[in-house]
């Protein structure tokens, strides 16, 4: 349990801070070049792709799981029950499709229910709700999923329910994370003498490498953080040795921040 | 079947400069900052473009009078979905090393904004000819996009093109002059904001030299 419950934490602070969606692996720029104008609206679309993305790591996760990762147990059945022989079932080439369906759906779900409870969150969210279905964070979670389930041979490594919902989540606070920060500069930088060709998107994407730079102070904490929970927890002091290393890149965000300012 | 629009010519010609998918209308930004670190997965990840929005134009150019407006966007996807899946079954066979370097980025050319944007906008619109000129034109203007992302970034990181040690650089002290970040994740933004304000500041001073009394 505690084994579990440590490899949850790490593969949380992976997602949402070290391998930032937006910051490291590119995916969901559109949003953050587009939305990031205002701390609130960048917010409420933060929200919005966390709410989406960890519906459809729940569907995706049991999709892959039980219909279309090689082996699969509820296709196999059905596979062996019609066709009378015990071969297995691989319908991993029907993934991609299926994805961008759950997404879809999801999104369409999450839509409906919004707006039919909460009138006033629907209408701030506008058009970024439909928006969604093309952000590529929702699609690259579901890839991970499908790479740790669908892709992982040796069954006890294989991603549970747990860890691909965690994976989600997490990815989706970190990138309400970065699209927040961004807004945070540019509305600062709103009110800066800018040279004229980088207006708009060329600063923006200056502005987000100088965060880029920043988050990748991140790198390595999760292997010293494995060292200290994997076994179990040695001494005070190292823990907080650990989290004193994790200080200083947040420091440095702030620090990049306000000198672009 | 009366098409009013842009010819097949002026839409190839479109896609390559005037309407550039990268510097221009800023479009499938995901793989320009993703795949650029070297030249190879960066033509790699072109050809792949390029084949999935071909295909995918056609097809959507080929049913477009049965298409029902709301479930259009759907339709696109699907398409462009089955091409993806095609694309990346085929470099999982044949380029095993450098579809694995790509990683999840193949896939997400489902979600990539470009194709789907020229779906909406030439394909459920106007003729094959048309469409697949349309297609053929932006793969090119993307392809030169990512080129001159790859290479300058390639160059800066690591003093070779393709993988290919560029001349100057051989020898005993090349190690000290590689610039590590652009091969990085903040060096794709930097690059990239660079490219986009040099772009920018072309254009505007070309506008100046043509048409001045615009300017004013």
């Amino acid at each position: 349990m505690e084994k579990y419950l440590a490899e949850l934490i790490l593969i949380a602070i992976g997602a949402a801070i070290i391998n930032n969606f937006v910051l490291i692996y590119f995916v969901g720029i559109c949003p953050f070049l587009g939305v990031s104008r205002r701390v609130d609206m960048a917010f409420g679309m933060g929200c919005a792709v966390t709410f989406v993305i960890s519906i459809a790591a729940i569907l995706s996760w049991a999709f892959t799981y039980y219909i279309l990762q090689p082996g699969a147990p509820l296709a196999t059945d059905i596979y062996q029950a019609l066709s009378g022989t015990d071969q297995k079932s691989d319908l991993s080439i029907l993934n991609y499709i299926i994805y961008i369906f759950v997404i879809a759906a999801s999104v369409q779900l999450v839509e409906m229910y919004v707006r039919k409870f909460f009138p006033v969150l629907y209408k701030s969210f506008g058009v970024f709700l439909p928006l969604i279905t093309t952000n590529c964070a929702i699609l690259f979670a579901c890839l991970e999923i499908m790479k740790h389930v669908s892709g992982e041979p040796n069954q006890a490594l294989k991603w549970g329910l747990g860890e691909s919902l965690t994976l989600a989540f997490f990815g989706g606070v970190g990138f309400t994370i970065a699209i927040v920060v961004m807004a945070g500069i540019r509305e600062e930088l709103d009110l800066c003498d800018v040279p004229k060709p980088l207006r708009g998107a060329g600063i923006t994407l200056l502005v987000a490498g100088i965060l880029a730079m920043a988050f990748m102070g991140f790198t390595g904490v999760n292997k010293n953080l494995k060292k200290k929970i994997t076994p179990p927890a040695k001494t005070q002091a190292e823990a907080g040795q650990s989290a004193g290393k994790a200080e200083p890149p947040q420091n440095e965000i702030a620090a990049g921040g306000r000198e672009k300012v | 079947m009366p098409t009013d629009g842009p010819t097949p010519l002026e839409r190839f010609i479109n896609g390559i400069l005037p309407e550039n998918p990268v510097y221009r209308q800023l479009l499938g930004m995901c793989p320009v900052l993703a795949v650029t670190s070297s030249m190879k997965n960066a033509m790699t990840m072109a050809g792949a473009v390029a084949f999935v929005l071909i295909c995918a134009n056609i097809i959507v150019s080929l049913i477009r009078n049965r298409l029902q407006p709301h479930l259009r966007i759907l339709v696109f996807t699907l398409t462009i979905a089955t091409f993806v899946t095609i694309a990346d079954r085929v470099l999982a066979a044949f380029m095993y090393s450098t579809s694995k370097e790509l990683g999840p980025y193949i896939p997400l050319i489902i979600v990539n904004c470009l194709i789907i944007c020229r779906c909406e906008v030439c394909a459920s619109k106007q003729g094959v000819t048309t469409a697949t000129f349309d297609a053929v034109g932006q793969s090119l203007g993307f392809a030169i996009g990512l080129a001159t992302m790859a290479s300058m970034r390639e160059l800066l990181a690591n003093g070779s093109w393709f993988g290919i040690e560029m001349f100057w650089l051989e020898g005993t002290a090349s190690e000290k002059y590689r610039w590590a970040l652009m091969g990085l994740p903040p060096g794709a933004f930097f690059s990239l904001g660079i490219l986009l304000g040099a772009v920018n500041w072309i254009t505007s001073l070309k506008k100046k030299k043509c048409s001045p009394q615009l300017e004013g």
